[in-house]
Formats: C-alpha cells, sequence, structure tokens
C-alpha cells in the first residue's frame, strides 16, 4: 500500500498540481496582505488616531445607527444586533479583536476562505485524480495489474488526504510568514473571546471565554481541514463518476459558488441546512457570527458535512470496483 | 494437447442492456503460439479483450488465465498476464523509466534488476530516461510491450500492436512478437483488422463477426482455402458460362473469379482454351479480409 501511494504521490507531484496551488496562495496573500494594510491606515486617518478603542466606538455606532434605519429586514436586523453585542463585549472587557499582527492576519484569512478559496484549492487537487487516468487511457494499465481495485482507489484517496493536509499547512505557513512582514510576528498570545451562541435575536454569552490567540487559530485550522477533507471526498466522488476533469471542475465549482450564495438567501427554507454547501462556514460558529439557517450549530454541521463525505466515499468506492472499463 | 492452455475461455458473453454484443465465446491458447483475433471494426474484439484482462465484468461464462480465474483470482491472474488494450497509454509527464517504475511498484515480485531487463529487451536504452510526452508513437508502442513484459507473464496481449506504425516499425514489431512466441515460450494474443498482418504473424488465427466467433484455424488452413484464382479472358460472357458449369464463378471488374483448386485448375484453363476462349491472364490471389468475411458469413455485411 505504501508503494501505491508513493505512485500516486509522484503522479501528483509531476503533475505539478500541487505547485500551482502554491503560487496561487503565495500570490494571494500578498494582495490580501496589502489590502488590509491598506484598510487600517484607511481607518486610522479617518479615526486622526491609531486607537482601536476609538475605531471599535465608532463601529459600534456605525452600527447603531444602521439599526435604526427602518427599511433593515429582518435577518439583517438580528444580525446586526448580535454583532453589536458582540462589539460591546470586546469594548466592556478591553480586547482588540483587530489587533494586527500575523496571527490576526492568519486568522481573517482563513475565515474569509474557508467556504470559497481554500475548498477551490483543494478541488484543483482533487479533481483529476481518478478521472484523469479514465480520460488519458492509462487506467487501463492500472487496473491491469495484480492489484484489486479497492486498493488502488484507496491509495489515490490517501494521496488526498495528504494532499489536502499539505494544502492547508502550506496556507497556513504562507498566510503567517508573507503576512508578518508587513504586520509582524506577534500577537499569538492575544486573548480572544470564544464560545458565543445564538439564539433566536439574543446573543447568548453564557458560555464566552477567552482564549489566546493560538488556540484560537488553531482550532480554525482545524476545522478548514476538516472542510477541506469533505470538499477533496466530494470532488473525489465525481472525478470518480466522470471521465472528464473538467466537468468535475464544473460541477463542483457550481455547488460551491451556489453555497455561498445560498447562504445569503436561505433564512427562511429551512431543509436547506441539510446541502453541504451552506455548512461549510465553520469557523462562523467559532467568532460567533450569525448562521444562514436558524438552528445549525457546530455539531450539525459537522454531521452534514460527515454525512456527504462518507455517502461520497460509499459511492466512488461501490462504482469504482464494480465499474465496466472502456 | 496434453500442455495446460495459458488461457482458456469458456461460453463468455456480455450483454449491455438488453443487448447481447458478444455471444458465447470459447477457445484456448498454448504457450508458444501466436493466436490472431480477426474481426472487422466493431466486431466486440476490444470488449471480448477488455473481459479477458478484466476490465470488463463478462454477463456469463469464465476466463482462465495461466488456470487462474479472472473474476475470482484476480491478483493472481493478472500476475500471468500483461496487455496492452487499444494503444499504449502511459503517463506522458513521467519518463519511461519511471513508468516502469510505476508499473513495477504494483507488484512485489518484480525485481529492481527487471526494469533494466525489459528495457534491453525492447532496445530503449538511449531513450528510456526521457519523457513519454516526447516519444514517437513506435517508441511509445515498445515502452507499452516493456510494461507488459513486466511481470513475467505467460500471457501478452496486444491490442493492434501495429497500428499507427510505419513500414519498418510494423515489421520489427512482428520480429519482436515472433521472438517472444519462439524464444520466450509465451502466448501472444494480437487483435487486428488486417488479414494481412495476421498471415505474416500468427500461428492460429480467431474470426469473429457480429460478437460471434465464426471460424477457428490456423492461418495456412484458413487461407489456402479462401485462395481465389483471377481470370481474364475473351470473350468474358463465354468463359463464364463455361467455368460456371465446373465452379462457382463471379464476376467483378471486368474479371472472373473462381475458387483456387490445384487439382481441377488446369483442366478448367484447358477447357477454355479449347473453346477458343483467348486467357490473357490468370494469377491466385489472397483473400481481402472483406472478402473472406463476405464468404464465410454468407454476404452478410460488415459494420
Amino acid at each position: 500500500m505504501t508503494k501505491l501511494v508513493h505512485n500516486e504521490l509522484l503522479k501528483l507531484f509531476r503533475k505539478k498540481r500541487l505547485f500551482v496551488i502554491i503560487l496561487i496562495v503565495a500570490a494571494l496573500v500578498p494582495l490580501f496582505t496589502y489590502a488590509q494594510y491598506q484598510q487600517a491606515k484607511t481607518t486610522q486617518e479617518k479615526l486622526g488616531n491609531a486607537d482601536w478603542r476609538t475605531k471599535l466606538q465608532q463601529e459600534i455606532v456605525d452600527t447603531q445607527n444602521r439599526l435604526s434605519s427602518s427599511r433593515l429586514q429582518d435577518d439583517w436586523r438580528k444580525y446586526l444586533k448580535i454583532r453589536l453585542a458582540q462589539q460591546q463585549y470586546y469594548l466592556d472587557h478591553d480586547i482588540n479583536p483587530q489587533a494586527p499582527g500575523a496571527p490576526t492576519f492568519m486568522r481573517v484569512f482563513v475565515e474569509n476562505s474557508i467556504t470559497l478559496l481554500l475548498p477551490l484549492l483543494v478541488m484543483v487537487a482533487a479533481a483529476d485524480l481518478v478521472s484523469s487516468e479514465a480520460s488519458g487511457g492509462t487506467i487501463k494499465l492500472l487496473l491491469t495489474r495484480p492489484v484489486k481495485r479497492w486498493k488502488i482507489l484507496l491509495s489515490k484517496y490517501i494521496a488526498l488526504l495528504l494532499s489536502v493536509s499539505f494544502i492547508v499547512t502550506a496556507v497556513a505557513f504562507l498566510s503567517y510568514t508573507i503576512s508578518g512582514v508587513v504586520f509582524g510576528y506577534g500577537g499569538w498570545d492575544m486573548p480572544l473571546l470564544t464560545g458565543f451562541s445564538t439564539k433566536g435575536e439574543e446573543l447568548l454569552t453564557d458560555n464566552v471565554h477567552l482564549i489566546p490567540q493560538w488556540q484560537y487559530v488553531l482550532m480554525e485550522f482545524g476545522l478548514v481541514w476538516f472542510v477541506c477533507l469533505v470538499v477533496g471526498t466530494l470532488t473525489f466522488m465525481l472525478s470518480v463518476l466522470l471521465r472528464s476533469t473538467a466537468a468535475v471542475m464544473g460541477i463542483m465549482l457550481a455547488a460551491l459558488i451556489a453555497g455561498a450564495i445560498l447562504s445569503n438567501m436561505v433564512s427562511s427554507w429551512e431543509s436547506a441546512k441539510y446541502l453541504f454547501m451552506v455548512n461549510l462556514a465553520l469557523t462562523d460558529y467559532i467568532s460567533g457570527m450569525a448562521t444562514p439557517i436558524e438552528g445549525m450549530t457546530l455539531g450539525f454541521s459537522l454531521s452534514v458535512l460527515l454525512a456527504w463525505a462518507a455517502g461520497g466515499l460509499i459511492i466512488a468506492f461501490a462504482v469504482f470496483t464494480k465499474r465496466d472499463v472502456y | 494437447m496434453s500442455r495446460s492452455p495459458a488461457l482458456s475461455v469458456k461460453n463468455l458473453r456480455k450483454s449491455i442492456g438488453k443487448k447481447e454484443i458478444i455471444k458465447g465465446l470459447s477457445f484456448e491458447l498454448y504457450p508458444g503460439e501466436v493466436f490472431g483475433f480477426l474481426g472487422p471494426n466493431g466486431a466486440g474484439k476490444t470488449t471480448t479483450i477488455r473481459m479477458l484482462v478484466g476490465l470488463i465484468k463478462p454477463t456469463s461464462g469464465s476466463v482462465h488465465i495461466g488456470g487462474k480465474n479472472v473474476q475470482t483470482e484476480f491478483g493472481e491472474a493478472m500476475k500471468d498476464l500483461g496487455c496492452i488494450v487499444e494503444n499504449p497509454e502511459l503517463y506522458p509527464y513521467l519518463t519511461g523509466w519511471e513508468n516502469l517504475e510505476h508499473f513495477a511498484r504494483m507488484d512485489s515480485s518484480i525485481p529492481e534488476s527487471r526494469l533494466k531487463e525489459v528495457v534491453d529487451l525492447v532496445d530503449m536504452g538511449n531513450r528510456i530516461h526521457d519523457r513519454v510526452s516526447t516519444y514517437s508513437l513506435g517508441m511509445r508502442q515498445r515502452l507499452g510491450i516493456a510494461q507488459a513484459l513486466l511481470g513475467h507473464p505467460k500471457l501478452l496481449i496486444l491490442d493492434e500492436p501495429t497500428n499507427g506504425l510505419d513500414p519498418a516499425g510494423i515489421r520489427e514489431m512482428r520480429e519482436f512478437i515472433r521472438f517472444l512466441a519462439e524464444k520466450e515460450k509465451l502466448c501472444v494474443m494480437v487483435s487486428s483488422h488486417l488479414l494481412s498482418e495476421i498471415q505474416l504473424m500468427c500461428d492460429r488465427v480467431a474470426i469473429i463477426s457480429k460478437g460471434s466467433i465464426i471460424r477457428i484455424d490456423t492461418v495456412e488452413a484458413l487461407l489456402s482455402e479462401q485462395e481465389r484464382v483471377v481470370w481474364n479472358a475473351e470473350p468474358l460472357d463465354q468463359a463464364k458460362h463455361l467455368l460456371g458449369k465446373v465452379t462457382k464463378v463471379s464476376e467483378m471488374e471486368g474479371k472472373l473469379i473462381t475458387l483456387y483448386d490445384e487439382d481441377q485448375i488446369g483442366n478448367w484453363n484447358r477447357l477454355l482454351v479449347n473453346a477458343g476462349i483467348e486467357v490473357k491472364e490468370m494469377r491466385t490471389k489472397l483473400p481481402a479480409l472483406e472478402d473472406l468475411f463476405l464468404e464465410l458469413t454468407g454476404g452478410e455485411h460488415i459494420d
């Protein structure tokens, strides 16, 4: 089995897929770093001084102003109220939620890329794992070896797990080292609040507690890794089912983007919460953001994703081991 | 025969939906022989070969390679098999050597030294460390054979091995296949839609049409039986009439065609000459596959 995985990793590596993914991340991170840097500078200019308390106070006033508008939709009003309570909590406890520093950048970056950017990168790595063998015809040589089909597929899946882990690690490493050049590398011990939960319009703070940022970031990367694995597994299934890598990418891309759109409009369509793509924003549960559909919890989202991944794996293995190869 | 067959196929069938595309094939192949699998495109050659190598599951019937059932003892059966199905499709982004390493890793019984052996066997030493994407079709074909030979197979299945090769390449391939059968005592099964190719390379041949084997025989028997005589005679009508009395005769492009019969051919000629017919040309002709087919299938069209 080690030898089979070795084969798959060799092919992945020589196709330069991982290399391209790392290049994409390495190109995007400076872009976002610059954007965040500019944002910080503009706010600073607007406020006239660098004190974050004034800035946070300003944000709270902004939010309050928006809330007083009568044309607000109910959903949005609810979200703003939660956000307001959270900001107020930070201010009262003298905690700067946006303290600059590479770890903060990592955190913000990963929270914003968990629903689309990272799944896309994983998709690029996973899309042609099986379909390229089918479209290139090499599957005929691969399946006429004295190795059972399920072992071949398993070796490909293990290679996928390893490359997903590699991508997530590389994203963490690159976002830390590159943004640190601008923001500095400190800030690991900064306390952050977590444990927010929402019930109706209320922000429940009973479970809120402080954890150091490194622990917070670690938790978020754990969730990101899980999301990437699920997306990778589903892409893998499509790659088994379809010969065309372009079709695999197209379907996955449509699903992911549909997820991003749906998350903004499904608050009253309750059964949509069983779709995998509206459950990708796992980090929101840690930072206490409103969920797209009421009643979704971290445990719920994890189980939905797990169920989808398990289903995908079962289908992939069943089809691959039974199928006639033409 | 007393030798145990390298490949044994019993009543192999495959249906797709309600349509039966392979209708009960049975044959046995022995070590040291080159077996031709002949049929027009769409006759079921490739589907059959894919069932032999385990890529397609037969609807019923069994395939044994070296005595092991492909369905139930897949791993064991595959150790005795080397194959190229359709084109030799290898990983273009790896070098030839890396491709061989890749496939060698999939069978722990292949020692490191075997790689060098097969590379020498197909005479690819000087280009083996180049990427496959830079290879010509002939070189890919040779690398394909090298990977097929990695595991010391008893049975080598090659699907259209001379497809796309130039004349020198075809000749080289033919000699190589004969060498493998005669010196290495392999059983080689070669599929083709070209009779001339099968004729030069194979000992025995099976002719398949619309999913059934219509004939299995040695190449000599098949060809001599189907050999034709072309007559160019003047006046044509009279010659046709006379020949028609003694044998089956057909007319094509202003010439007459009869079966070849060594004992009778002189008599037929004398018959014509005595009747004052001028025989301008008389030559034997090996049938084209198309003719052979029309003959064997009773005029049914090839599709």
